[in-house]
């Protein structure tokens, strides 16, 4: 079956789409520098070297089934009826992006901009896993990723399946709204970040013998609050680029897009900032960073459809979140998440989702929700959007655990733990990353 | 506890898909979809403690 397409775009709006999303590799930039920055200095060029592959790896993957397991509205999909209502379940297209005309179309766009935002969605459960993930496993992983549940959860959200139909079918609202990826990227991502911790479990010396987790300190501060920077660039312009191509946004409301986009992150930064100055006494550049990150998480799923307070809104409870929930999860759950991927992707994702249902919406995207669906369900926007968390958490989350469960009994998946007090450099390139660099004595103290 | 974890998540999931399709009903809607989420969230309890006891084992 192939659902209506949408209206083509002018070609002022493709220049514009192709120019944002030629951002998105400053997105992929940032995350890459946060997630150094992060870890310790003995696995720092692991760390970078397993972006280029993993980024590389989601890109070929998507290449091959992914898109044509996605689709886009307008293209061929595979459809259920049930009582009468058509499901989208899975895209239709031909593999190797075989049958996708790549010009500038909006089909075309969107298969540019898949290429990249996998990369980024593949990069969360690096930052999660860090210094203990082998270079081989993670690709593999990553391959599982963005060929197989990235285009499956994407199709029902982004390809006309149906979790955007539920407004058509059902009454809900417009459908699960998501405009930038809070779902699609930053939580399956975070997601699959968390299956990966517990699949790997914590670093050596992260836990003493009563269980109490030790701090062990990221090597470069100042790689992760400039991989902030870039990140909001690269957010920017996968919002504005998912916005019009998913959300249906003409180009001027990208300025609305770019304001939340920023505005999310402020707050989401001032609000960590206050709250560590307030718990600890100054101000935790760590954390604050992890705040950043999450409010552009938080951000991205309602940044065309709310007014700028409600993202400002959003950006401060993202910052209360994330600050609260990184050590809840280190010292109550066991996760060792140097990234702190889990609390910033996965929740500041789901938090960004349910935002969409629960905040006032801009009065263009109401009048349109109320003329889309003549039987509207009362408070359908939110139900919506429940469904999507609850996909995520009924459907991705133990879909990617089993994946890589298995994919662990294979080939496992963490540097062996003698091995591992080198470091991931070390272990696995044959070499440091500052190797005319002494290193400190309290990198080995704790052993 | 793992494995009954990882089946109760899809089982709620299946809750939420099963209230969809077959209930108009505003406030049972709701309640179902409600229910279906707290199935899943259970799942996600157990598979997390599952986890905090292999590591407390390992300890």
């Amino acid at each position: 079956m192939s659902p209506q397409s949408p209206p083509a775009l002018s070609e002022v709006s493709q220049a514009f789409c192709i120019l944002f999303i030629l951002l998105l590799p400053l997105a992929l930039a940032g995350l890459a520098l946060i997630n150094t920055g992060l870890s310790r200095l003995r696995s720092a060029a692991h760390s970078m070297m397993a972006t280029l592959c993993v980024v590389g790896v989601a890109a070929v993957a998507y290449f091959v089934t992914g898109f044509a397991w996605q689709g886009y509205p307008g293209l061929a999909s595979h459809t259920l009826s049930i009582l009468g209502k058509e499901w989208g379940w899975l895209g239709a297209g031909h593999f190797f992006l075989r049958g996708v005309p790549l010009d500038g179309s909006r089909a075309s766009l969107a298969a540019l901009l898949q290429l990249l935002s996998v990369g980024l969605a593949a990069l969360i459960p690096l930052g999660a896993a860090a210094e203990r993930w082998r270079l081989r496993a993670c690709c593999l992983s990553t391959a599982l990723l963005a060929g197989i549940t990235y285009p499956l959860f994407a199709h029902w959200v982004w390809g006309g399946g149906w979790l955007a139909n539920l407004g058509s079918n059902y009454g809900l609202g417009l459908g699960f709204l998501d405009a930038g990826g809070s779902s699609t990227i930053q939580a399956v991502g975070g997601l699959t970040a968390l299956c990966m911790v517990w699949l790997l479990g914590p670093r050596r010396g992260k836990y003493n013998l009563e269980g109490m987790p030790a701090a062990l300190p990221g090597h470069n501060t100042v790689y992760v609050l400039f991989g902030c920077v870039l990140a909001l660039v690269g957010w920017m312009g996968l919002n504005a680029a998912g916005s019009i191509l998913f959300a249906g946004a003409p180009l001027g409301r990208t300025v609305l897009v770019a304001v939340n986009t920023l505005l999310s992150a402020a707050g989401a930064v001032l609000a960590t900032a206050a709250i560590t100055r307030y718990r600890f006494g100054k101000p935790d550049a760590s954390l604050s960073a992890n705040g950043w990150v999450c409010g552009l998480a938080a951000s991205s799923a309602g940044c065309a459809y709310v007014p700028p307070a409600a993202a400002l809104l959003i950006g401060l409870v993202a910052g209360v979140l994330v600050t609260y929930t990184v050590a809840w999860m280190e010292a109550h759950l066991g996760l060792d998440d140097p990234a702190g991927a889990i609390s910033v992707h996965a929740l500041g994702g789901i938090w960004g989702i349910l935002a969409v249902g629960l905040l006032p919406r801009t009065a263009a995207v109401a009048a349109l929700a109320h003329a889309a669906n003549p039987r509207v369900v009362p408070s359908g926007q939110m139900l919506a959007q429940v469904v999507g968390v609850a996909t995520l958490l009924g459907f991705v989350l133990p879909f990617t655990y089993s994946l890589n469960w298995i994919l662990n009994r294979f080939i496992p998946q963490r540097i062996p733990p003698q091995e591992e007090r080198q470091g991931a450099d070390l272990y696995e390139l044959g070499a440091g990353a500052y190797p005319e660099f002494m290193t400190h004595t309290d990198e080995f103290s704790q052993w | 506890m793992k494995i009954t974890g990882l089946l109760m998540m899809p089982a709620g999931w299946i809750i939420v898909l099963s209230a969809l399709v077959l209930l108009r009903a505003f406030l049972a809607l709701n309640l179902f979809i409600a229910a279906g989420l707290g199935v899943e969230i259970l799942g996600l309890v157990l598979l997390t403690r599952s986890h905090l006891t292999a590591k407390r084992g390992n300890e």
